[in-house]
């Protein structure tokens, strides 16, 4: 039994991570929380679920559907990378030098225009992601793992791979993270740091809409989709020490396996299943104030 | 030999206090030119607006002859690091949780080439070889001096044109200030490279630098090749401190 909760929690994590390190970046470049982060995944989910049906017309399931499905994950995020750099450009930039709870505002702002935008256009009513495969769980060690379990563990794992490695090891990498450290440095040395900032939106954006499509399976594509799991990656992005993107991932993963393993064990009802993120982040932040691999702000004067 | 760096008649307001009042100044190609004055004359005010990180309320500034700041236009400071002008700042502001290695390849951002930086790192190993043994070290641990000469390296690995140094001895002990400002000296002579440096302990900057500024509450109050500001009785009494 231990194991199975194990993969079901390392699942819920991973998205929980994808989703957390958008926020983490953004906080570790412009110090502010981006609030239409979950929303952004909500709109990735959508455009995923529609292009996934464009491709895939009338096919019955098999690898072309998989196809269609791996093609409606890049236009998604693609879209999502625009809409994410569309959105700083013109909601967060101009208020950079403004006080700190200007941008927090005009955030909170294009979460409510991009809901409810989401509802005039598409509907409330959610509507269904289909599986590009057949979702019957297979037995691997006493342990039942669905196929979607399997996509997800996957492709989380290889973009948290792929994004710590663009950020330890790549000239644009580094910059970003010379820009997090200090940007008036970082100008110096001929950084384009608004380069950088439109480039972490844009991969926060991306992954944002790859957690979208994965959760939408389970949850359906509809307006708010992005509220609770936004705001729970949220948690988990705080947890870890928010602006360390080693954190998110950690702090994800961490608050997928609570979830599960406080229901699972500790026979807490499901509908309390969301009190324990929050609890969590309140013992966490009681006991270390920067999350676990956060580092304590020394004020700058 | 040319003028480099021209600034005419520039002005910054921080709010309501004028923290420089119509400075005027010039560096030639090849010198070492020297700004001395008390803690708050606005010489740390006077490099950030060459570099772009102050607007100007007043005046211009001219670099290789071509405007890069004045009252309406302002060459973003990135652009103004492509032009070939390097600042060291106040402080070191190195990038404290990158490694030293990573934090030259900050420096070399510019350069695109990897076998242009890995020389251009060889090279700065072999002038600072402390930088050497600390590579693979967060640039947070390392001492004072260390990290002051890691800065310097860092500024030098785009290769500039002019390079402004903003109090490299400050804060550190006097062995260490000697030794920078011999490095900086070599610097000069070997890469024929015009260094712009501010400096509060002005016996050090007068003696290692060929012209030399005096500031006084955002005012340059005195100007002459630092051999004479080095007897002159003024600066004597109120800098050098005899």
């Amino acid at each position: 039994m231990f194991f199975q909760h194990f993969t079901n929690g390392l699942t819920l994590g991973g998205i929980y991570a994808l989703i957390a390190l958008g926020y983490t970046m953004v906080y570790g470049i412009l110090k502010f929380i981006n609030f239409a982060h979950g929303d952004i995944l909500m709109v990735g989910a959508y455009i995923g679920m529609f292009s996934f049906n464009f491709f895939r017309g009338d096919a019955p399931l098999g690898a072309w559907t998989f196809f269609s499905f791996v093609l409606a994950m890049i236009v998604s995020a693609a879209f999502c990378a625009f809409l994410g750099m569309f959105i700083e450009r013109v909601a967060y930039k101009p208020l950079r030098h403004a006080s700190r709870l200007a941008p927090l505002l005009s955030a909170i702002g294009v979460s409510f225009i991009l809901s409810n935008g989401a509802a005039w256009l598409w509907g409330t009513q959610s509507k269904k992601f289909d599986y590009p495969f057949d979702n019957t769980p297979l037995m691997i060690g006493g342990v039942a793992i669905t196929p979607h379990q399997i996509l997800i563990l996957v492709v989380s794992l290889i973009l948290m791979v792929v994004l710590k490695l663009f950020v330890d090891r790549t000239r644009l990498g580094k910059a970003m993270r010379a820009t997090s450290l200090d940007q008036d440095t970082a100008l110096l040395m001929g950084i384009n740091v608004n380069q950088v900032i439109s480039l972490t939106f844009a991969i926060g954006s991306a992954l944002a809409a790859i957690g979208g499509i994965l959760i939408a399976f389970d949850y359906k594509c509809y307006p708010t989709l992005g509220m609770m799991t936004g705001l729970k990656a949220f948690v988990a992005a705080v947890a870890g020490g928010i602006g360390n993107i080693t954190g998110a991932m950690l702090g994800g993963i961490l608050l997928g396996l609570l979830e599960t393993f406080g229901v699972a064990i500790l026979g807490i009802p499901m509908g309390y299943k969301d009190t324990i993120a929050f609890a969590i982040l309140i013992l966490i932040l009681l006991v270390k104030p920067e999350g676990l691999l956060g580092k304590r702000e020394k004020e700058k004067v | 030999m040319g003028e480099l760096l021209t600034i005419d008649n520039i002005s910054v307001d921080y709010g309501a206090i004028r923290a420089l009042k119509s400075v005027s100044m010039h560096v030639n190609e090849g010198d070492i030119v020297c700004l001395i004055g008390a803690n708050g004359a606005g010489k740390s005010t006077l490099l950030k607006s060459i570099v772009g990180l102050v607007p100007l309320s007043e005046g211009e500034i001219k670099y290789k002859g071509e405007l890069i700041s004045s009252v309406k236009h302002k060459v973003s400071t990135d652009n103004i690091a492509k032009r070939g002008i390097a600042l060291v700042p106040e402080g070191r502001r190195v990038f404290a949780d990158m490694t030293v290695e990573e934090n030259l390849d900050m420096g070399a951002f510019l350069v695109k080439d990897p076998a242009v930086i890995a020389k251009r790192k060889k090279e700065m190993y072999e002038f600072f070889p402390i930088l050497e043994a600390r590579k693979k070290q967060k640039t947070r641990s390392l001492s004072g001096g260390e990290q002051q000469m890691m800065a310097i390296a860092r500024a030098l690995m785009s290769a500039p044109t002019l390079l402004l140094l903003d109090e490299p001895g400050l804060g550190l002990a006097p062995l260490i200030v000697q030794e920078i400002f011999r490095k900086i000296t070599l610097i000069n002579k070997e890469n024929n490279l015009t260094v712009f440096l501010v400096e509060q302990n002005a016996r050090m900057a007068l003696k290692n630098s060929t012209e030399g500024y005096v500031m006084e509450n955002g005012n340059i109050v005195l100007e002459a090749p630092s051999k004479d500001l080095l007897v002159n009785e003024k600066v004597k009494r109120a800098y050098l401190g005899s």
